[in-house]
């Protein structure tokens, strides 16, 4: 990252010092903060910069990640690495523990996505986490655009966005009663792009499912879906082998993959730039179920 | 798009949609190619469905679903475009509902200010209400939009009116900058490219001068002020002696060897690294985190600040302020509230309240002893312990506070330091 000869910093390195800031500014008010890891590059980001906040001494704090069963076995790989490494506890919601305990109730039709709601927020509220590091973003979807960075959930884990904390300069107000908790957004100003580039100047190690690879896939809605014993083939849904990544990684069964050969971090962020479709919009289904899909599920208590 | 050496430019926006504002957002996202392809159809759809004529680029920017419903913006929301040379941050506000708090909010962290007129009707109480909070939260650069020229026939004499009374009306605000560009933002005259039809305005076009606007040296790089966020000590045998203190740089630029001063306690050292992560600096400037470490082992804790022995902020307990209220319950003199100033939190007793200041007149109601919604004033506290302060035109991280209700630990006010005694 660059440092200008005239006192400029690089934006990277502005967005860098900001999110540093906050993950100090919440390590030092809050009783018991928790990151919440999903694997995905986002939050490996968050990772990075939690290590860089507090080194030389280990992140003051434990990762969260809520397990739905239908993860990745990659972003497994990669979340066990960088536990390692950093030396930090590791706590583990599972959704289907969640589903045999009655905390949530799967339906069959509800998503594992869904159900990750209800078993993050037990998670938070068995634990006592009072703080909680989400890896959002405010360029990824409408309903974002409008989260602060430290954003306010009641006793239910609900966010109420007409009733939102003026937040100012950079004074967070980390206030809660007992009973409730904060989600920290500390990657809010980033795009999608800065975190790629972030990735590539931070020689971050990240999934191997965000770089092309062979797998076996099929289409559905028009979207690109992974051949999974969790996602059985509906009638007429053939699978074939194409040359595809990642742009998001969550839910097996509701995440999409493109078709790309960018197999390095520089094609990748070629691919990025020119790309014309959010990534939300291009691989999660998820947000497609209505205009204002991401902003229901964010009031219930979701990332 | 936003290379990784790029810098960054945070502007805010206020208008009303009757102005263009979010036209003009809209406009600089979609010849910027910040807008997707999804995202340009689901408004083309919207716009197609509600019967217009073309596609509504305000739509873009309308996040939650009340206000698609109800066809206004509650929130301050916050945009992201780059160009080969700048990364943007719009904080985009709302006009009309709860202007004051969100404007005051944007502004906040706003190099740039960005005012809209419509062409047609001039100057109006609103745009003259926004460039006043502007200056006031001392946003070094304002740009003023003379918006919907196509109307007017691009004309000359229409835009040099509005030009010369803004100017004169901005001599009694504290603008360091000022630009003024004709433009339309329905159809992209002067807002990346120049117009071909205002050939006698020889200035740049706005994307042009949010690009090339110098901001670093709005930053103060000499007065020295590092308030201390968080203190480094591993505990482990490798680090077995380490103790840092973590903070962001608000002031001067910090080199190792420099003598320093720590408040409140008056002790004195030097620095004796300057860690980020595993490297060490040779200099830091805002708005830079950093680890600090000093020579010798001197008492220091969230909360305080590290200074110059012969620059430093004046501790204080007795505030003098401006202060936007953005609670529904008035702000009255007696009131105790919580205080959170840099790193430091502590307890507040409104004094007095001397005067409100009309956003729109700029006259300072002496009669009034509260502040209600939405209302600026200059506003006497005294703390529980000392502030660390400079005046806020001096210094927006060490001379601004926010007001916390103890009951609900809601944000309630926003705090502007005149003078500290």
């Amino acid at each position: 990252m660059t440092v200008h000869a005239d006192y400029r910093l690089s934006q990277l390195a502005e967005l860098e010092a900001e999110s540093i800031h906050i993950f100090r500014e919440v390590a030092a008010e809050f009783e018991k903060p928790v990151l919440m890891f999903s694997g995905g590059k986002d939050s490996i980001v968050m990772m990075r910069l939690a290590e860089k906040a507090f080194f030389p001494a280990k992140i003051p704090f434990p990762v969260l990640q809520v397990d739905t069963g239908y993860d990745f076995p990659e972003v497994l790989e990669t979340r066990d690495h960088w536990v390692d490494r950093l030396g930090v506890r590791l706590v583990i919601a599972s959704v289907e523990a969640a589903i045999a305990n009655g905390v949530v109730v799967d339906d069959g039709k509800t998503s594992r996505n869904r159900l990750q709601t209800g078993t993050l927020l037990h998670a938070i509220e068995e634990e006592g986490f009072t703080a909680a590091f989400g890896g959002g973003r405010r360029d990824e979807e409408k309903a974002r655009a409008k989260e602060r960075v430290y954003s306010h959930r009641d006793d239910f884990g609900q966010w109420d966005p007409k009733n939102q904390r003026p937040e100012l300069w950079s004074l967070y107000n980390g206030r809660i009663h007992a009973g409730e908790h904060m989600r920290i957004f500390p990657l809010s100003n980033w795009t999608e792009l800065d975190i790629w580039y972030y990735i590539g100047a931070e020689e971050i190690d990240i999934p191997n499912i965000y770089f092309a690879h062979q797998r076996r896939v099929f289409r559905r809605d028009n979207m690109l879906y992974s051949e999974s014993e969790h996602n059985p083939l509906r009638r007429g849904e053939t699978v074939e082998e194409r040359t595809v990544r990642f742009r998001t990684v969550g839910d097996i069964t509701l995440t999409g993959c493109v078709e790309s050969n960018a197999d390095t971090i520089a094609a990748v962020i070629g691919e990025i730039a020119v790309a014309r479709v959010t990534e939300r919009g291009e691989t999660r289904g998820d947000d497609r179920f209505s205009e204002a899909a991401m902003e229901d599920r964010k009031r219930e208590g979701y990332f | 798009m936003a290379g990784p050496s790029m810098d960054l430019l945070r502007f805010a926006t206020a208008g009303s949609v009757d102005d263009g504002k979010s036209t003009l957002i809209g406009r600089l996202l979609l010849d910027s190619k910040s807008i997707f392809e999804d995202q340009l159809e689901a408004v083309e759809m919207t716009s197609k469905s509600r019967g217009y004529d073309y596609t509504d680029l305000a739509l873009l920017t309308d996040g939650l679903r009340s206000e698609r419903e109800q066809g206004i913006t509650i929130d301050v929301a916050y945009r992201y475009f780059a160009t080969p040379r700048r990364k943007f941050i719009i904080a985009d506000t709302p006009g009309h509902v709860q202007y004051t708090r969100n404007m005051v909010t944007g502004a906040s962290t706003a190099d740039l200010g960005l005012v809209l007129v419509d062409a047609r009707q001039g100057l109006t109480e609103q745009s003259r209400r926004h460039a006043v909070i502007l200056s006031l939260l001392r946003v070094p650069h304002l740009v003023l939009c003379v918006n919907k020229m196509d109307l007017v026939d691009y004309s000359e004499d229409k835009f040099n009116e509005i030009h010369a009374e803004f100017t004169s009306f901005a001599t009694k605000l504290a603008i360091p900058d000022l630009t003024i560009v004709p433009i339309s933002a329905l159809k992209g005259d002067n807002v990346v490219t120049r117009s071909q039809d205002m050939d006698w305005y020889s200035g740049p076009s706005l994307l042009h001068h949010l690009e090339n606007v110098h901001v670093a040296s709005d930053r103060d790089l000499v007065d020295t002020r590092f308030p201390v966020q968080y203190v480094v000590r591993p505990k482990s045998d490798e680090y077995h002696d380490y103790r840092g203190y973590a903070g962001r740089v608000a002031g001067g630029v910090l080199k190792p060897g420099d003598e320093v001063l720590v408040l409140p306690s008056g002790m004195t050292s030097k620095i004796s690294e300057i860690d980020l992560f595993d490297k060490q600096l040779d200099e830091a400037f805002p708005p830079m985190s950093v680890t600090v470490r000093l020579e010798d082992d001197v008492d220091v804790s969230r909360g305080d600040m590290i200074c110059r022995p012969q620059n430093a902020p004046q501790p204080s307990q007795d505030i003098d302020a401006m202060i936007c209220w953005m609670s529904s319950t008035p702000l009255r003199p007696r009131q105790k509230l919580s205080i959170k100033h840099t790193t430091r939190t502590a307890r507040a007793m409104i004094k007095d309240v001397q005067y409100r200041l009309d956003v729109n007149s700029l006259h300072r109601d002496l009669e009034t002893k509260e502040l209600v919604l939405n209302e600026i004033g200059r506003v006497q506290l005294r703390t529980t312990s000392p502030l660390l302060c400079d005046p806020y035109e001096k210094n927006r991280t060490t001379g601004s506070f926010i007001l916390i209700d103890e009951a609900t630990g809601v944000t309630v006010g926003a705090g502007m330091i005149n003078t500290a005694s």
